[in-house]
Parts: C-alpha cells; sequence; structure tokens
C-alpha cells in the first residue's frame, strides 16, 4: 500500500503500520484488489442514488438537489478512546444545560464573575423572551451535534458546539447501511457498535420532555420546507420515528395550546422538534414578517403546554465567544475540569487579546461569533494581505463578533481518489441527546475534505462523509455474545 | 404458485435483515444464523445435509440448495412448474414475469451471488416477487383462479409472520421479567424490519415495545403482513370461490378459515401473552396447517372420493 499521511493519521503511524484499533481494517483492506474497491466505492455511490439520499445547495444550478458525497473508507475509532470522548460529550451538554437555565433565570454565573456580563449582554442569539422560564425536566438543549478534531499533537479538541439545528444524523445512518451494503466483505466480522437505535433514543428523549399533562405526547417534526437545506433530514427523522412532518402552516395555537390540522379536525400537538431558527418560529414573538412559523406558539410554549426541541435561546450556549469560557463553565457548574479540550481561542471584544489577533492575523484563523457552515472564516496563513486587511477594519468595526483561534493541522483518513488511498482531513461530529439522561450517539458523521490539503470540510463547500466506527471493548463484546450464545444454546 | 413465490420472497427478507444485523457482530459465529433456520422450520433437514449452521451453510441452504424444498430457488421453481401448468388461465406477464424470476435465481445461483453479496440478491428476489403480485392485479381478472392465487399468498404471509413472531420473540425476550426493562432496539427494530413493518409500527405506536411489536404483527387489520389482516382478506377470497354468504359455510375450509378469523377479530395481545406466546402462535400455525388441508379436501382433491361437500349446513339460524 503506498499511502504517506504528513501529519496525524487516524488509520497510520508515521512509520506506515497501522494503529491497533485498525490492524484488522488494514489487513481485509490489503486482501482487496485496487480495481476492486474501485467497483465498491462506485457501487456505494450508486446505492446513494437509488436511496434518494440528497440535499440541496443553494443557487446551484442544475436542479437543487446533490447527491451526497460519501468515501468508501471509514473512519475507526478505538474503543477506549471513545468512552473518553462520550464521557467529556456528556459532561459538556450536562453543563450547557446548566448554563443556559441559569442565565434565563438567576444568571448566577455572571453574578460571580466567572462569565463576564457584557459578553452575554451582547450575544445575539441571547433571547430576552425566555426570561423567567425553565423548560420541561430544565433541558433547553435536547438534541446537540458537537464538531470535534484532532489536532496534529493527537489530541482531540472540541471545536464548536451546535446547540441550535444541528444537522447531518440522517447522514450518519444511512451512511451505515450504504457501507454494509457496499463494503460487506469488509464491514463482516469488524466489531463495530450499531448505530441503528438512534431514532428510538431520538424519541424517547422528546416524548420524556413532553409537558407534564400529556399522558400520551405526541411528537411532531417541524420543517421551514422542501427548499431548507436539511429536509432530507427532516423527512427522514419524522419517518424513522413515525411522527408527522410539518410546516407552520399546518399548526394552529388555539387558547395556548398547540394544534396540527389533520383530516379528522385538529389534533393537540406536546413536542415539537423544530427544524427552524429562533428568528422565525413565531412572527408574533421574533420576526414579525416571517411565515414559516406559527403565530402564538412561543405563548404555548411558555406556559408550558408545548415543547420545543430544541429551546429557543440555546444559541446564546454556542455563541463561539461563549465558546471560549465552557472550561470555566464546566468547572462552575460540576466542578469538575473539562475532559475534553477547547481550541485556544482569543476574544476580540477583549482589547489585549484583540490587538494580539491583530498582530498575529497571518498565523491565526478569524471566526464570526455567529455564523455556522463555514462561512465569513478567514483563514489567516493563507490569505492575501489584502484580505487580511480587510479583516483587520471588520474587527475593530465590531469586536464582538469575532473570535480568533491558531491554524489547526486536522488528522487525515486514508481517502479513496482516482484509486488511491491518499490523506484527507476530517472532522467528526457526534450527536448527543439529552432527556432524562445524556446519550451519544456512538461515533457520529465524519466529515471529510476532498481537495487535498483542503481542511474545508462542509458539505456546502464541496465536503463528503465516511462512516464512522466505533469498535467495541473486548468486555463488551464478549458480554454480548455470551448473551447471543446463550440463546443459542437454549435452542440447539 | 403464489404461494411459493411469497415464500420464496419471505426468505429473502429473513436473509437480508439477519446479514445486516449480524454485519460488525465481530466473528461470524454460528448461532446468530441459527435462528433463520427455525424461523423457516426445516431444522431436521438442515442438521442432516450440514451439522452446524455456519453463516455460508445457512445461506447455501437458504437460497440455493435444491435438496431443501423451501430454498429460494426450490419455491421459484416450483412456482414456475405450477405457472407452466396453468399458463391458460394465467397472463402473458405474469409468466414472462415468474420466467424471468427463474432465470435471474438461477444464474445468481451460478455465479455463487447468494454467498458473495446476499444483500443485492435478497433484494432482487423481493423486487421480482413485488413485481409479479403487482402484474397479477394489474393483468389478470379478479376471477376465482385469481381469489386462490390471493388466499394461497395471504395464507403463506400469515405463516410466516407468525414464524418471525414465535422465534425472534423467543431470542429478544428470554424471560417475563425483561418486559419494560431495557430493549435490544437494534434487534426490535430488526424483527419488525423483517417484516417489512418498522415504518408502519413506529406510525402507530411510536417507541418500540415487545406487547405493541407483538400486538402489530399478530392482531392490526390494517398492515398488509399482519396475521389478522391476511386471515381477513384470505376469508374474503375463499367466500368469493364459494359464493357463501359471509357468516356461513358450506365447505368445511370455510368452517375453519372462518373460526380462525374470528378468533383473530375478538383476541387482544393480554389474552396471547396469558395463554404464552409460543403455545399461542404454535396453535395458530396447526390451525393454518388444518385450514390448508382443508382447502386441498374441498377444491383439489380428485374426484374419486367423497370430493363434493358432504355437508350443506348453515351456520346462520336466523
Amino acid at each position: 500500500m503506498n499511502y504517506a499521511p504528513a501529519g496525524y493519521d487516524e488509520m497510520f503511524c508515521s512509520e506506515g503500520t497501522p494503529r491497533d484499533s485498525c490492524r484488522e481494517f488494514v489487513a481485509r483492506l490489503q486482501e482487496i484488489p485496487e480495481q476492486e474497491l474501485t467497483d465498491r466505492q462506485q457501487a456505494a455511490e450508486l446505492n446513494l442514488v437509488n436511496m434518494g439520499i440528497t440535499f440541496n445547495v443553494y443557487g446551484h444550478e442544475d436542479g437543487t438537489e446533490k447527491v451526497w458525497p460519501f468515501d468508501l473508507l471509514p473512519r475507526i475509532i478505538d474503543a477506549d478512546e471513545w468512552k473518553r470522548v462520550e464521557q467529556g460529550l456528556k459532561q459538556r451538554i450536562h453543563a450547557l444545560n446548566l448554563f443556559v437555565s441559569d442565565i434565563y433565570n438567576d444568571q448566577k454565573i455572571l453574578k460571580d464573575g466567572v462569565v463576564p456580563k457584557e459578553l452575554l449582554e451582547s450575544a445575539k442569539t441571547i433571547r430576552p423572551q425566555m426570561q423567567g422560564f425553565t423548560p420541561t425536566e430544565g433541558v433547553w438543549c435536547h438534541i446537540s451535534g458537537v464538531d470535534l478534531i484532532r489536532h496534529d499533537d493527537g489530541t482531540i479538541y472540541v471545536l464548536e458546539d451546535n446547540l441550535r439545528c444541528p444537522s447531518g444524523v440522517s447522514y450518519v445512518l444511512e451512511n451505515r447501511e450504504v457501507m454494509k451494503r457496499a463494503f460487506s466483505q469488509v464491514f463482516e466480522g469488524m466489531s463495530v457498535v450499531p448505530v441503528e437505535e438512534y431514532p428510538e433514543q431520538l424519541l424517547q428523549t422528546l416524548l420524556e420532555c413532553a409537558p407534564a399533562h400529556a399522558v400520551e405526547p405526541t411528537a411532531v417534526v417541524l420543517t421551514p420546507g422542501v427548499y431548507n437545506s436539511a429536509y432530507f433530514e427532516h423527512t427522514f427523522l419524522a419517518q424513522q420515528m413515525g411522527v408527522e412532518l410539518v410546516q407552520g402552516s399546518d399548526l394552529v395555537v388555539d387558547n395556548g395550546f398547540v394544534y396540527m390540522r389533520t383530516t379528522h379536525g385538529v389534533q393537540r400537538v406536546d413536542v415539537i422538534y423544530r427544524r427552524i431558527d429562533d428568528d422565525f418560529l413565531d412572527p408574533t414573538c421574533f420576526r414579525k414578517d416571517s411565515c414559516l412559523g406559527v403565530p402564538g406558539l412561543i405563548d404555548a410554549y411558555r406556559r408550558g403546554n408545548v415543547t420545543l426541541a430544541n429551546a429557543p435561546g440555546t444559541g446564546v450556549a454556542d455563541d463561539k465567544a461563549v465558546y471560549a469560557y465552557v472550561p470555566q463553565i464546566i468547572k462552575y457548574y460540576l466542578g469538575e475540569d473539562a475532559i475534553l479540550s477547547n481550541v485556544p481561542t482569543y476574544l476580540c471584544s477583549d482589547d489585549m487579546q484583540r490587538e494580539h489577533v491583530i498582530a498575529n492575523l497571518d498565523k491565526l484563523v478569524v471566526k464570526p461569533t455567529n455564523e455556522s457552515g463555514g462561512y465569513g472564516i478567514l483563514m489567516g496563513p493563507q490569505a492575501s494581505a489584502s484580505e487580511r486587511a480587510k479583516y483587520v477594519d471588520l474587527i475593530r468595526s465590531n469586536p464582538r463578533n469575532y473570535v480568533a483561534q491558531p491554524m489547526l493541522q486536522l488528522s487525515t483518513v486514508p481517502t479513496l481518489v482516482d484509486n488511491q488511498l491518499e490523506p484527507r482531513h476530517v472532522d467528526l461530529r457526534p450527536f448527543v441527546l439529552c432527556g432524562k439522561d445524556i446519550y451519544v450517539m456512538p461515533g457520529g458523521l465524519t466529515r471529510v475534505a476532498l481537495v487535498r490539503g483542503s481542511m474545508v470540510v462542509n458539505s456546502s463547500q464541496g465536503g463528503g462523509s465516511k462512516d464512522t466506527w466505533v469498535l467495541r471493548t473486548d468486555e463488551a463484546h464478549q458480554l454480548s455474545m455470551n448473551h447471543a450464545a446463550a440463546y443459542g444454546g437454549e435452542h440447539a | 404458485m403464489a404461494r411459493y413465490i411469497e415464500r420464496a420472497e419471505n426468505v429473502a427478507r429473513f436473509i437480508d435483515v439477519n446479514y445486516n444485523l449480524t454485519l460488525g457482530e465481530g466473528s461470524a459465529l454460528g448461532h446468530q444464523w441459527a435462528p433463520l433456520i427455525y424461523t423457516t422450520g426445516d431444522e431436521a433437514l438442515f442438521e442432516e445435509l450440514y451439522g452446524q449452521p455456519t453463516r455460508q451453510s445457512v445461506l447455501q441452504f437458504l437460497t440455493y440448495d435444491q435438496r431443501n424444498p423451501n430454498s429460494i430457488i426450490s419455491c421459484v421453481n416450483n412456482a414456475r412448474e405450477n405457472a407452466r401448468s396453468v399458463r391458460d388461465t394465467i397472463t402473458v406477464p405474469m409468466w414472462q414475469q415468474i420466467n424471468t424470476f427463474y432465470l435471474l435465481v438461477r444464474s445468481a445461483a451460478r455465479q455463487g451471488q447468494p454467498l458473495s453479496d446476499p444483500n443485492d440478491f435478497c433484494d432482487a428476489v423481493k423486487i421480482a416477487s413485488h413485481t409479479l403480485l403487482g402484474l397479477t392485479d394489474a393483468t389478470m381478472s379478479q376471477n376465482e383462479a385469481w381469489h386462490f392465487g390471493r388466499m394461497g399468498m395471504l395464507m403463506e404471509r400469515a405463516d410466516k409472520t407468525s414464524r418471525i413472531v414465535d422465534v425472534q420473540y423467543y431470542l429478544l425476550l428470554p424471560t417475563a421479567e425483561e418486559i419494560g426493562g431495557s430493549l435490544d432496539v437494534v434487534r426490535w427494530s430488526a424483527l419488525l424490519r423483517s417484516a417489512s413493518a418498522l415504518t408502519m409500527y413506529r406510525k402507530l405506536y411510536g417507541r418500540i415495545t415487545p406487547t405493541n411489536v407483538a400486538r402489530f404483527l399478530i392482531l392490526d387489520a390494517e398492515f398488509p403482513r399482519a396475521m389478522h389482516f391476511c386471515l381477513v382478506r384470505a376469508q374474503h377470497s375463499l367466500c368469493q370461490i364459494t359464493g357463501s354468504p359471509m357468516g356461513t359455510f358450506r365447505f368445511q375450509s370455510e368452517q375453519r378459515m372462518g373460526r380462525l378469523r374470528m378468533e383473530l377479530d375478538y383476541t387482544s395481545i393480554d389474552d396471547i401473552i396469558r395463554e404464552g406466546m409460543h403455545e399461542y402462535i404454535d396453535r395458530f400455525q396447526s390451525q393454518l396447517n388444518g385450514l390448508g388441508s382443508a382447502i386441498h379436501d374441498d377444491f383439489f382433491r380428485l374426484h374419486t372420493e367423497s370430493a363434493e361437500p358432504t355437508q350443506t349446513q348453515s351456520q346462520s339460524t336466523s
């Protein structure tokens, strides 16, 4: 195998030998002729086309649907490492939930001076409408997608917390399905933790957080509609959970309760998994010009008559300037050190840090605190002098809107390019569900930058994806085998 | 003919789901494939031919081993033989589809596809079967022959669904205490998927619980693979064939069908759990077998013995 990674590679050590967790996989891979790999890759792509797994790109000319780009070689994560990541994510989401509750209620963390008051007051994502409100079970972030990257030094860092409407989980499930079909001879015999229980877990999370009066709660998925880039995911999740997919116009608020229109009249709705941004949820409360939402929804919500997942106003905790304080937030509420590290982050709202950022713009990545999808980012080392000058002006005119981080070298995973394996940079978005308990999907969405050397993994900007395998521990695996053997034995 | 095709499709469905489920389970241990043999009910023959169940031996036995009368290839073969003998009754598109189906399975078997690529093979079998169903509905008059075909298919389907429930319920829920405990959701979803029932189950019940899964697959009146649904429609076809008014019978088969359907109409899942899932299904299967022989006796036995309906009685006294 002719494969030469430059930095940290998830599958091979620098000497070109497979990492322990990948040894079995690499051995299987080596038995497969090169042409066969390409054939399998094509089979996978054909599968995706036939299954209709697509995403929408705004402004794309030949039709709006694009087929989801998928690479055959999985990202493999060792059981022990995953255990630590899982604990770290649970800890983080637990603390962030407490943080959001505190911010909309007593604001103890601000009074104690752990997080600066001005930072919160100037956050675009804060929703004063939620002041004094606590949702059912105290859960604000029911569904989170936390972006993780591994730097050259081998450490896994949290890059950002997506607490509003994180997308991508449908692709995790479909990638696994495609993988099993297209690459079964390699999949077979590997001990991979299944991801297929996610829809059940999601449904459970949503129903657990229903208002107390709902004995048999009705949940729905609220979508902005067929033109949204994640519409495929909205339909997928609704179908997998067996709940209705609705648009704002299907819902109506009456006397403080939310109802959906059906052919048999109206039916009360208790839980709404909303995939519409805060601003568009309710024109009587947020943007007046929005026709996507439901008039009166927030009033019904504030009365405790309906659960919104995620809660409006959670965005305050995934603001990139607040992100810089997450380790302190964890320490403050839980009295523990953060298990997963943050990427060092400079806040441009801080005078000293801002001057440092401006002086070192050629070494740093500058990000707006509130954009998603990789928009508005300046890659300092790769930018031209004039682009950097433009950002100096932008930062000075609105310092609160920018943070800066050192340029990170994302780890790579072998990826099939023109019949060859080549290193391509990846990140990872695990999905975390928070109801009465916290559940972390094993693995998550591995996004891969398909262009050589590129670190941009967003699908909206030409990134692809891979199946993510969390390997079972021997212990857990042995347990499940014994279980199976016990059944088999009784029958035989 | 319809019954054989339905059987082939069901075998393909079991394999497909089990294969997906056992991928990623570590070393391919034989016992994970053993339940498939129980589901088709041929464990004695399997043991005689192969001994220990392994992935390879089970796949081979169920797909292209002609010594197994219930393998996919045997079923499709028999269906084609039956179709040949009634070519004057079925339509040209139906015959062509059965023939294409047969050629497809034969050529896949020759190339070893059922072993190397079970997913694609099973997909092809399922689609071929569905195509035949569609063609039958679209091209054949709904006459007596159509109703016989429909009835055979539905009875086969009821039987296979009952086997899925029986075997998987037993495997997934070894003790009664586990009801309400933590569930192996992946496997329960797989059970529903093996009856293509996951989507419709979710719509009706949402979260997966063993009781609801059993209730859905046994008693649902709207889901096309539920045992109750199959019996209701099979009875309808039988009535169309005999011309007996609903609620009355002239033939023994009508009597048996009516009783079995009536029992499903008025049974609750609590009754079934009280009786014992396995005991209930066992009884169902033997009643279904009895019904099958009664249909044979009433309509297909050669006119040497008492082929005419011996009793002409009416249940309805009003």
